[in-house]
């Protein structure tokens, strides 16, 4: 015989694993359906059910068509390009600043910090109404270096996790490089910089995010489909007369998706831990 | 040569030197932050005062953009749609929450429900758009589901035309995509609470749900609010979603999106701005709450907060005056 405890403590453990697996469902019948979907051979996306899995797991057209028509070759090159300029410029950027700002006591000081601060108050796309204008007059419309030093503009999070970081770092170690003749400079480069590592790859990730799936301003800025289009920006032909060849687009869907799959099986612990770290402070 | 050395060397002088640095280091950063956000931002101000394009004539007319901010029915309209993504944000904190803290105690394949609970976050907006436009289709995903689940399709609404739920089938997308983001966030803070405390509860032999109320939510209280807080404010700037899924067709478009649409492509920029100012002033507000309520619930770094200071100096009233009696 079961005793009364047991019974309940059976039943709360079932209920807890149908919870989870009910969202994980959830979570993943979205992409599911669009794996199956983007197998099918336009015959038997018209015919069958959506849920009817594909007679061949081995059918590339639909990805090849949507590479193709979402001209994802060059989408893929400017993204890369995009994603490598603006982490090295603003994790330099970043972590100067936050070298600064930690180290050195100097009048203006607080006042940077709450530019900064107040500065990431400001919603993102309202501001862009007056952006635009100002990367209209500097000529920076269809302007790939344009569009990256924009980008740049370090957010206030990234700065905050460096200066969390340098804060554990202790002065000492400044003091002593110092004391034998270093500069600043060299402080920063050869000592700082490279211990700053696990903040960096934190940086790295939080930002990487968000530019890899920035689409209003890269729809903005890079108005040029042909040369400038991105990997978010390139999915965007399959409006309009394409709207309704859901074979192709879930196709196109899952190749830009291929790239944060690969990047979180790998780096699945690191993301995790900076997303934590970047809630903390946010 | 030696003008040379004596150059080096001043250079390197500490005084001097750390005045370089700090210039240089800094120049950079604070150069961008003046020209894309701080520029920007005053003209935004200026040009909410204007009847304006881009380009050509412009016309001062004081404050009759603010005026039609609150009159004109898309824009006013829109604001009151932040009200469903506010919900949705908060059934979003709900499940990440209750997600977390099942997943911080012993599950089988915890792992594997993280991931899969977690994904959806790194997916691009434009690529979720796509992913619910077919997911809500006539006939497609969800109505195969319920269809399965006994539903008949008549029965059922047009998820995106419907004007009575169509809002509801917009946000949830939202619910999906952050879930998972706010779950691990959730999970981290409930790792960081001190380990004694779990074990202390296991010997005075509390059950998990317990350990929730009584370990896990006074210690992860403050991210909670937080994150409430910050909702509020994510939900009064929401894009995507309604963009990609309705283009804000069938009265699912949110504020920005009207901004966006009057900016870019009637280009009325003065009245745009107006409805930038507008929305900065009420998250601002929205913050200034969040300040206070920081302030008066949990206190700022070393300082007490101002409930505790209270509750102390009432209990100290009342003792002083037990004692006097």
């Amino acid at each position: 015989m079961m005793s009364k405890a047991k019974v309940k403590r059976i039943v709360l453990s079932v209920l807890k694993y149908m919870t989870l697996i009910f969202g994980a469902f959830v979570s993943v019948l979205p992409i599911v359906v669009c794996v199956i979907t983007a197998f099918k051979t336009p015959e038997e996306y018209a015919t069958t059910n959506v849920m009817t899995l594909p007679q061949s797991w081995t059918y590339f057209e639909n990805f090849i068509q949507a590479w193709k028509q979402a001209n994802m070759g060059v989408a893929f090159r400017n993204s890369a390009i995009i994603l490598v300029c603006v982490l090295t410029g603003s994790i330099l950027t970043g972590s100067m600043l936050a070298y600064v700002l930690s180290r050195f006591k100097f009048k203006g000081n607080g006042l940077i910090r709450n530019m900064f601060l107040f500065a990431s108050l400001l919603p993102g796309i309202a501001m862009q109404v007056s952006v635009y204008q100002i990367m209209y007059s500097l000529g920076w419309i269809n302007f790939l270096p344009g569009y990256i030093i924009m980008m740049c503009g370090t957010d206030i999070i990234s700065i905050y996790i460096f200066i969390q970081f340098f804060e554990n770092i202790p002065d000492s170690l400044d003091e002593s490089a110092i004391m034998d003749g270093c500069t600043y400079f060299g402080v920063f480069f050869r000592i700082l910089f490279p211990l700053l590592k696990p903040a960096i790859v934190t940086v790295m990730i939080l930002k990487g995010v968000g530019v890899y799936n920035e689409y209003y301003t890269a729809n903005l800025y890079l108005q040029d489909k042909n040369r400038l289009v991105t990997v978010a920006t390139s999915l965007f032909k399959f409006t309009g007369p394409l709207g309704n060849q859901y074979n192709y687009i879930c196709a196109g869907v899952i190749i830009t998706m291929i790239p944060a799959l690969i990047v979180f099986i790998l780096c699945q612990k690191q993301i995790y831990g900076g997303l934590a770290a970047g809630a903390v402070k946010g | 040569m030696s003008n040379q050395k004596s150059l080096k060397a001043w250079v390197q002088s500490g005084k001097v030197n750390r005045k370089l640095c700090i210039f240089t280091f800094m120049l950079v950063p604070v150069a961008l932050l003046v020209i894309f956000t701080y520029i920007p931002f005053i003209k935004m101000i200026g040009f909410s005062f204007y009847d304006m394009k881009y380009i050509g004539d412009r016309e001062f007319v004081g404050l009759q953009n603010y005026v039609e901010v609150f009159t004109r029915k898309d824009c006013f309209q829109a604001l009151k749609l932040s009200l469903y993504y506010i919900a949705a944000s908060f059934i979003q904190l709900g499940l990440a929450l209750y997600f977390a803290s099942v997943l911080s105690f012993r599950v089988k394949g915890s792992g594997v429900f993280k991931g899969l609970m977690f994904f959806p976050y790194l997916v691009c907006g434009i690529a979720v758009g796509f992913i619910f436009k077919f997911f809500y289709t006539r006939g497609f995903v969800l109505d195969t589901v319920l269809q399965w689940c006994g539903f008949n399709l008549e029965q059922l609404p047009y998820w995106l035309k419907d004007t009575s739920i169509n809002n509801i089938s917009v946000a949830a997308t939202s619910i999906w995509r952050y879930m998972g983001q706010g779950m691990v966030m959730f999970i981290g803070a409930i790792m960081s609470v001190d380990a004694s405390l779990y074990e202390a509860g296991d010997i005075d032999g509390a059950n998990s749900f317990q350990k929730f109320i009584y370990i896990i939510l006074p210690n992860i209280k403050t991210i909670i609010v937080l994150n409430m807080i910050l909702s509020i404010t994510g939900s009064l700037s929401v894009f995507e979603p309604p963009y990609v899924i309705t283009g804000g067709d069938f009265g699912t478009g949110t504020y920005f999106v009207i901004m966006n649409r009057l900016a870019h492509e009637s280009q009325k920029v003065g009245l745009a701005s107006a409805m930038a100012v507008v929305l900065l002033i009420l998250i601002m507000i929205a913050t200034l709450i969040q300040k206070g309520i920081e302030k008066y619930y949990f206190g700022v770094g070393e300082t007490e907060s101002i409930r505790e200071v209270r509750k102390r100096k009432k209990r100290l009233e009342a003792e002083a005056r037990g004692g006097a009696q």
